[in-house]
């Protein structure tokens, strides 16, 4: 049995939640933009490659883009229509990235084509990983890390578990809560189909216990014939990243620099699996997701279930627009999540939520010299010394930085967090991990 | 729609309550306690000896770190915390050149908030235990009545004080130490001594710690090592010492009320910036403390030790925050298994 008292990890915050916004809220469908703006890079790993030209006719589900080697994933067509154009288009991770626009056809039904759907039971673990890649899945808790990757263990690794997590510890969002309520059926169909690529007898969903319909919905619906427990966990941030659920579900450190495998161990988004339960149903590839639109700077917070690359504004408009007090807007949490500077920027595939912030949320206290507080220590996760590392980056000892661990920072925002002189920690410590993959590039 | 003027940040976009300032101003406030007891048994010097080091250090942050740093209350409670640490008969021009010392060779010198190693409070104390020796152990007695003036409170600068002669008393410790007799517990814990104006009334000083450890504001760890080491060593040396000999040590419930104990432990030997930043290094800390108060006040030729020992202490402390550094997540010694 699981050390359920236990159910945490060390260290760590708990900032207001605030879902009670759309916590409740059902999963309702946004309609289809008039255009939407699809990147080639909505995932981790090598962008796809561009397999469409302006003018061409793509229907819902149509590969546009096609998956660069083992770790990459394709991008399909979220909508049926008629290619625009193949060009840079503003990414909402603040850079720019190739794109296909997509003009959407105003009167198309949007019934994907008929496709042959194969029974995933006849399929080998090989087939149902291709079958997963070609479906465009990657992970939907927002790290967008290829699904099938995650699905394929490297030869020397025993794997023993796959760890659901519905953690969701960033405040407001509620996508996977809603969904792990509504369809909870789905959600293990997925869990059974993962268990079965990687053989793997056993699969623990860790719920925090914010969520008791989601609990209660994911305990009625464990597959009987299967080992799937759902076990609640702690409220607390970040209780999703990897490597705290894995310490809090199974009581061990997934060592520096290793992968959850090294444990026994492949994480999987409950959003994931509910799209790869999709993927063997109807056939449709990852095209939609759900999405918590919220905060109080929008007037009409909920989950939607919304087309991949469907842009800001459209949503926004939908939601009933920004509220005059509205001043920051999330992709994301607001804990890890990004700031978007421009209405354009669509909505991909990693998209947990757009967090609207009004003044009263990001009031800036005065930034003053660290005082050695030690609350960063007392709330890193993986117990680093934040506030040495930030006098680090002020110097731009970035090699001190590296022999400091800083490897191992998660960039959760943490430390940020609790620092009351305002030190933007993980910031500092974001810039000094691209100082140094620079220097190694150019040696 | 048209575009709104959006702020673009890094992540975290929320950030917890408190803040520096706000700590800084709520630990002045927690010692209106200790304030109010100081009132209570010296009167209104005591009140003008806080105005006094609180000018003086407010000057020298204006001065020396520069005008808009006053608000984050950093200077206003070292200068509390000072004045706290002195005789009620100090004239009031000393408090103030203390208060400014304290700023601008405790602190700014270093670099301003955050950057100083050793308490800027206790600087500025063993400035004026250097500059005015006998000033600062001359010690007016409590219980004067409130609008009496103890001792020199208005002397002017550079005067030659007259002596005081009826209206001084020892310190428990001193009497302790230099005349053989002991004081009474309860006596100690609620103040009713002679002393330095916040040291007295130990009762004051517990009240506001612990509201600062409720407000999650105050590291409990390190006043409960200095306790906790004061009371081990003292025990010992009180058992060990006969009651006879040159050296020799009160019991341990004394030592843990007598003296500025109290004052040290929960208000300057916590000081953020001055002790170390790791868990087991505050432990270190505190205890490191503790040991040297007991050994000052035994075997030292002064009769408190508290300002010393957290000034050696605070002189360690990067060495102490070096080798306690955290064990990063993952990095245990032993390769573990999974343990479903």
């Amino acid at each position: 049995m699981f050390r359920a008292a236990r159910a945490t990890f060390r260290h760590g915050v708990h900032p207001p939640e605030h879902k009670e916004l759309t916590g409740a809220a059902p999963i309702r469908r946004m309609p289809f933009p008039s255009e939407v703006v699809l990147p080639v890079r909505q995932h981790a790993g090598k962008p796809a490659q561009v397999v469409v030209k302006p003018g061409d006719h793509v229907e819902r589900g149509d590969v546009v883009a096609q998956a660069d080697g083992f770790v990459s994933s394709p991008v399909h067509a979220s909508a049926t229509g008629t290619v625009t154009d193949v060009g840079w288009w503003p990414h909402p991770d603040g850079s720019s990235c190739p794109a296909v626009r997509v003009a959407v056809e105003a009167h198309s039904s949007q019934i994907a084509r008929e496709r042959r759907v194969p029974d995933w039971k006849g399929l080998s673990p090989e087939q149902i990983v291709r079958a997963v890649q070609d479906a465009g899945v990657v992970g939907l808790g927002g790290a967008a890390f290829p699904t099938h990757v995650k699905l394929v263990p490297p030869k020397d690794a025993t794997i023993t578990t796959v760890l659901l997590n519905g953690c969701e510890c960033e405040p407001f969002l509620t996508t996977d809560h809603r969904l792990m309520a509504e369809q909870p059926e789905r959600v293990m169909h997925g869990v059974r189909i993962m268990m079965r690529a990687l053989g793997v007898p056993k699969a623990v969903v860790g719920i925090e216990r914010n969520k008791p319909d989601a609990i209660d919905a994911m305990t009625a619906a464990r597959p009987t014939d299967l080992d799937v427990t759902v076990l609640p966990l702690t409220v607390k941030y970040p209780q999703g990243a990897e490597k705290m659920l894995i310490e809090a579900v199974l009581g061990v450190e997934v060592p520096s620099g290793r992968l959850p495998m090294h444990v026994g161990v492949v994480v999987q988004n409950v959003a994931s699996a509910a799209t790869i339960a999709e993927v063997f149903e109807t056939g449709q590839p990852l095209v939609e997701r759900v999405v918590t639109v919220t905060g109080r700077g929008v007037r009409r917070p909920g989950n939607y279930v919304v087309p991949v690359g469907t842009k800001l504004a459209d949503v926004l408009e939908f939601c009933g627009g920004l509220t005059e007090d509205a001043r920051e807007i999330v992709f994301g949490g607001p804990m890890m999540g990004v700031a978007q500077g421009r209405l354009d920027v669509p909505l991909t595939k990693g998209t947990t939520g757009v967090v609207v912030l009004t003044d009263a949320d990001v009031r800036a206290d005065d930034a003053l010299p660290c005082i050695r507080c030690a609350r960063c220590l007392d709330a890193c996760p993986v117990y680093l010394n934040p506030s040495t590392l930030g006098q680090l980056a002020r110097v731009e000892r970035w090699e001190d930085m590296e022999r400091a661990h800083l490897a191992d920072c998660m960039l959760c925002g943490c430390c940020s967090y609790v620092c009351p002189s305002r030190i933007p920690l993980s910031q500092l410590f974001a810039v000094g991990r691209g100082m140094l993959k620079r220097r190694r590039a150019t040696p | 729609m048209t575009a709104p003027r959006l702020l673009v940040a890094a992540s975290p976009h929320l950030k917890a309550p408190l803040s520096t300032a706000r700590i800084m101003w709520t630990v002045t406030a927690s010692l209106l306690p200790v304030l109010a007891a100081a009132a209570w048994w010296f009167g209104v010097s005591a009140l003008v000896l806080v105005a006094a080091t609180v000018l003086g250090a407010a000057a020298a942050e204006r001065t020396f770190v520069g005008p808009g740093r006053l608000r984050d209350g950093s200077a206003v409670l070292t200068g509390v915390l000072l004045a706290l640490s002195l005789p009620p008969g100090l004239p009031a021009w000393m408090a103030f050149v203390g208060g400014a010392v304290a700023i601008a060779l405790g602190k700014a010198v270093f670099g301003g908030l955050g950057q100083n190693v050793f308490n800027p409070a206790l600087i500025g104390r063993a400035f004026l235990q250097a500059a005015f020796p006998v000033a600062i152990t001359t010690w007016a007695r409590h219980r004067q009545g409130f609008f009496s003036l103890a001792g020199d409170t208005f002397a002017l600068p550079f005067t030659v004080p007259h002596p005081l002669d009826g209206t001084t008393a020892a310190t428990p410790l001193g009497a302790f130490k230099f005349e053989g007799h002991a004081t009474g517990f309860l006596d100690l814990l609620v103040g009713d001594t002679g002393g330095s104006l916040g040291e007295t009334c130990d009762l004051a000083v517990l009240l506001g710690g612990a509201l600062l450890v409720a407000l999650r504001i105050l590291s409990w760890r390190v006043p409960v090592a200095v306790w906790a080491a004061v009371a081990a060593l003292s025990a010992l040396l009180h058992a060990v010492l006969p009651a006879d000999a040159a050296w020799h040590c009160p019991d341990a419930a004394s030592m843990l009320v007598s003296g500025g104990l109290s004052l040290g432990a929960v208000y300057m030997a916590t000081d953020p910036v001055t002790s170390p930043i790791t868990r087991t290094g505050s432990w270190v800390f505190g205890a490191g403390v503790g040991v040297l108060v007991v050994l000052i006040r035994v075997f030292g030729g002064l009769a408190e030790g508290v300002m010393y020992a957290i000034l050696i202490m605070n002189a360690l402390v990067p060495f102490i925050d070096r080798a306690t550094q955290p064990r990063v997540f993952g990095t245990r010694a032993a390769p573990q298994e999974a343990k479903p």
